[in-house]
């Protein structure tokens, strides 16, 4: 017991050591998010936060559950590969966002130095109201010139044409089904297959 | 039982490391998705591109990428035959309206969508002093917005300069793949909307994905293979040129 003789402000030293590492895991274990760590350096719950936003495009399949017409005009034409909204665009509408609940006076002051994400703004899509969500029809002059104006840069087998040429203003789905541009094999060669 | 202080003092530092596990819960938000299931990468075919910049818009619209910034992008090179080296590449506005019509003269002309390549050894994630950024267990490169600082270190590090600073949130900003369509079994707002199938979204883990035919039986190329970050945006028929 003698090496231990007047060594007690050591162990007193030693305790307030062991003390301080417990506070820091206290501490640290309060600070770090919970799945940080869990697959990697990161924070693996924000994998589910980025997979929460909302689908503005809903994709040619939730389309194509109503307008099966136009599926069966498009599918045997040059345009059946190209997806409804590569034309017609996202239909969607923002909604005003709900009131959620008023942060607490905790959550303010942390919110004055790490500035919180604001959520995304509710979403209402064509498919969910096709009353109230109307898509607005594509100016064609715009839509099939975007395409189909002749370029040097475009792949020489793409249908390419001088519009002012080609048209001479007359608009588009004048000649050519948009959902199925070539023209009667007896009327024209325009846009044939 | 009786405890001790020797062993209290023993099991209270155990307790605290082993709450962390405790603590951890599931982040795998979507139902039906499983992150080991999926490698994700995208596919390019530089000859089905029209530059018609409907991947640009899609993406702006899908992610609310702020005007003047880009996920992705569509380059127009002009390669003049004596002059392989400096090509002249134009990007107006991202290419989100289209290209101005080139006029056939000496040399060519072709496009090149560009976005995040999804590096399996991103130069970007491994800078990141706090952990912010990080490759996904299925393959692709996000950010957390709310653990980042915006520093911007990532920007800095990113070869192919697919990242930027948001205006408005203050973080670092790039694409996701959209994480957010994948994750729910759709393709991504680019791939959606390209009217010829030049992007295609790529699952290299599924077997009966026809990326695996595809890079058998056609001449694939990353960007910057010299860098070796591991790309996953595959180009097919990419020229010399491109930088």
């Amino acid at each position: 017991m003698s090496a231990f003789k007047d060594a007690g402000h050591l162990f007193r030293f030693a305790g307030l050591f062991v003390l301080a590492f417990l506070i820091f895991l206290g501490i640290r274990g309060f600070v770090v998010p919970k799945t940080f760590g869990q697959y990697g350096h990161y924070r693996a719950a924000a994998m589910g936060d980025i997979a929460a936003h909302p689908a503005k495009f809903a994709g040619h399949e939730t389309c194509e559950g109503c307008h099966s017409d136009i599926l069966d005009a498009k599918k045997n034409g040059k345009h059946a590969h190209v997806n409804c909204e590569a034309c017609h665009g996202a239909i969607y509408q923002k909604m005003p966002a709900p009131e959620g609940p008023k942060p607490n006076a905790f959550q303010r002051l942390v919110a004055l130095v790490v500035k919180p994400m604001p959520p995304d703004p509710p979403l209402l899509r064509h498919a969910e109201d096709p009353a109230s969500v109307k898509p607005e029809l594509p100016d064609t002059a715009v839509l099939c010139a975007r395409c189909h104006t002749a370029s040097a840069a475009k792949p020489k087998g793409f249908p390419q044409v001088n519009p002012e040429e080609h048209s001479s203003g007359v608009p588009c789905q004048t000649c050519h089904n948009p959902h199925s541009p070539a023209m009667d094999a007896a009327t024209g060669t325009g846009g044939a297959k | 039982m009786k405890i001790s202080r020797r062993q209290l003092l023993v099991l209270l530092p155990a307790a605290a490391v082993a709450w962390k596990a405790v603590l951890a819960g599931t982040p795998e938000d979507s139902p039906n998705y499983k992150t080991s299931e999926h490698w994700w990468g995208m596919l390019i075919d530089i000859p089905k591109c029209i530059g018609c910049g409907n991947c640009v818009r899609a993406c702006q619209t899908e992610n609310d990428v702020p005007d003047g910034l880009f996920r992705t992008w569509v380059e127009r090179y002009h390669v003049t035959d004596e002059d392989m080296i400096s090509p002249e590449v134009i990007s107006p506005d991202g290419g989100k309206q289209g290209f101005p019509v080139a006029k056939e003269d000496a040399g060519k002309y072709f496009f090149v969508p560009k976005l995040c390549n999804h590096c399996a050894e991103s130069p970007c994630t491994q800078v990141c002093p706090v952990g912010a950024t990080f490759v996904s267990p299925d393959g692709v490169v996000l950010v957390d917005q709310s653990y980042c600082l915006g520093c911007a270190y990532c920007v800095q590090a990113c070869p192919y300069g697919c990242r930027y600073i948001h205006p408005e949130k203050k973080v670092a900003d790039k694409c996701t793949l959209c994480y957010h369509r994948i994750t729910k079994g759709l393709t991504t707002a680019c791939c959606e909307s390209c009217p010829t199938g030049a992007r295609q979204l790529v699952d290299l883990k599924n077997p009966a994905d026809p990326i695996h035919a595809f890079l058998k039986t056609h001449s694939v190329q990353v960007l910057k293979p010299q860098m070796a970050t591991g790309a996953k945006a595959y180009y097919n028929g990419l020229d010399g040129s491109v930088r």
